[in-house]
């Protein structure tokens, strides 16, 4: 497996009314691994995904996937872009006026020449792929969040694509349910060969999936790396976040107490 | 002195632009919309679009058929009512026979069948839309390199292009119906009498006035309402703020196309 880069970012810049998201990012993907950004709420790790996968044009820079710089591409160019990409929403967004079959079988349908019984089956395979073989004619309103997951990533993966997007896989799930998850992520990179970004900000499941780990902070990369280095760093603010340390802005209680005592006119006691 | 009138203007101006941009989308959406019309093929390998565009036809044509068909045959009477207390004055009673005939089928049929359209179906898009905004759903149509205008606008807007014409032929026969109803209670002529006179009444360029303003007005609640749901922004409130500026704008644009064509008629089809 070669070390090429699959997606690389340079010098991106977002700004939404005057307010920058993100500064200056540089990143690569390197082909058949599994990379995770990592980042506190607010961080830019969204945005950056939405301008990862061409949902959103960026004030300046470049985002190029496979040798195409998705901004500056043609129609037909962008379009080939977007069949070697699969993406899972973070809540999951399949169509809720679709069984799961059908939301599976939508891309394959609108997307490809294939007939009716090899959709049928390559629908089967896909969800045999997540675990939800049974559950193709339900509707999303009746299964459970992790299964809902499963389920856009079997449709995800319907058009074989080569890089796989993944926006908070874990978010709003048990601990067991967000570890199958997990599993299925692996799978996905050593069985399918797929090369795979998840944004994410649960330092468990990054650690379990990830190849190399990248730290998002105040719009900013901050830290890139192997996970191995990455769990040794030394970087002040990667510790503070690796070992679930919070701010340190305006922590002495006493004094607020004491504050909010002087204004309600009362004594506080003493401790 | 300084700062009021400046900021009112600037607020005039900021306002203008954006209707003026408001507008802008509508063209860009109804075109991208109408280019995938084309691509609507029953014939197709997977004509899901096609399928999608019938399914519309019957929530918002089939559907609508029952409560177009009697707030028209309401309008009919209340014309014929409004129209008889002055007519019976002069003793030209028979005459609310044409004015039925030609006011609901150049005027009330479309524009009944315009509103209870915009109510019912105008909301449901831009809800429905507006929904998928705030799910992603919208966002993976586009990571799938499907264009969600042509994915989702164009069944609808093929639907309410076939619905419309032909509820408005529902309305216009209620509406006739109704007359007929009045004249038969007050002056005593049958129906079939009264049918033939509303018919006689009527020229080919009354019925098909009324059927071309319905396309333009299917045109517009599609588009109005479809750009309103792919306008929300945030949460559910959203949706639901949606929803009604979607009925509220249709209706409008619907009456200022009505009073336009209106005009035009007038001075081409006097």
């Amino acid at each position: 497996m070669g070390n090429a880069s699959v997606v690389v970012v340079r010098d991106l810049v977002v700004k939404y009314g005057g307010r920058t998201i993100l500064d200056h990012i540089n990143l690569d993907i390197r082909r058949g691994e599994v990379l995770v950004l990592l980042g506190g709420s607010g961080s830019g790790k969204s945005t950056l995904l939405r301008h990862l996968i061409g949902l959103e044009k960026p004030q300046s820079g470049s985002i190029i996937v496979k040798g195409v710089d998705i901004n500056q591409c043609s129609e037909a160019e962008l379009t080939q872009v977007r069949r070697s990409i699969g993406v899972s929403f973070q809540n999951a967004a399949l169509f809720g006026s679709m069984t799961v079959s059908e939301n599976v079988a939508f891309p394959l349908l609108e997307r490809t020449r294939l007939v009716d019984s090899t959709i049928e089956e390559v629908v089967l395979l896909k969800l045999a792929q997540v675990g939800l073989v049974h559950f193709g004619a339900f509707y999303p309103s009746q299964l459970s969040g992790g299964m809902l997951k499963r389920a856009s990533v079997a449709r995800a993966t319907a058009l074989d694509p080569e890089i796989l997007f993944f926006d908070e896989p874990s978010a709003g799930l048990d601990p067991i349910t967000a570890a199958g998850i997990d599993e299925l992520i692996v799978y996905m990179k050593n069985a399918l060969q797929m090369t795979v970004l998840v944004v994410t900000h649960e330092l468990q499941s990054a650690f379990k999936i990830a190849d190399r780990l990248a730290f998002l902070r105040d719009q900013k990369l901050v830290a890139i790396g192997p996970t191995d280095s990455i769990a040794q760093s030394t970087d002040p603010w990667v510790r503070q976040f690796l070992d679930r340390l919070p701010d340190r802005t305006s922590d002495d209680k006493t004094e607020l107490l004491q504050q909010l005592a002087e204004r309600l006119g009362v004594q506080c006691p003493k401790n | 002195m300084t700062g009021t009138p400046a900021v009112a203007i600037e607020e005039i101006g900021r306002s203008t632009l954006g209707e003026v941009e408001y507008i802008g989308a509508l063209a860009v959406q109804f075109w991208q919309s109408l280019r995938g019309i084309k691509a609507i093929n029953p014939f197709a390998l997977h004509p899901l679009r096609w399928r999608r565009a019938i399914d519309e036809m019957v929530a918002a044509g089939v559907g609508a058929v029952p409560i177009v068909a009697l707030t028209a045959f309401c309008s009919g009477l209340i014309l014929a009512f409004q129209g008889g207390s002055e007519l019976r004055k002069l003793g030209a009673l028979e005459l609310v026979i044409p004015l039925v005939a030609i006011g609901i089928t150049r005027e009330a049929g479309p524009l009944i069948t315009a509103i209870t359209v915009s109510g019912r179906s105008g909301s449901a898009f831009s809800a429905e839309i507006g929904a998928m905004v705030i799910t992603d759903e919208i966002s993976v149509l586009k990571t799938m390199a499907l264009d969600p205008v042509q994915v989702i606008v164009s069944p609808k807007f093929l639907a309410l292009l076939v619905v419309m014409p032909c509820l408005t032929v529902v309305a216009d026969l209620a509406g006739i119906l109704a007359g007929g109803w009045f004249v038969h209670s007050t002056i005593g002529t049958s129906l079939w009498l009264y049918m033939r006179a509303a018919l006689d009444s009527l020229y080919i360029r009354d019925i098909l006035s009324g059927l071309m303003k319905s396309i333009v007005f299917a045109t517009l609640i599609t588009q109005v309402g479809c750009l309103q749901g792919f306008r929300v922004k945030g949460g559910p409130e959203a949706v639901g703020r949606a929803a009604t500026s979607a009925v509220v704008r249709a209706i409008f644009t619907v009456i200022v196309a009505d009073l336009l064509f209106t005009a035009l008629f007038y001075v081409v089809w006097p």
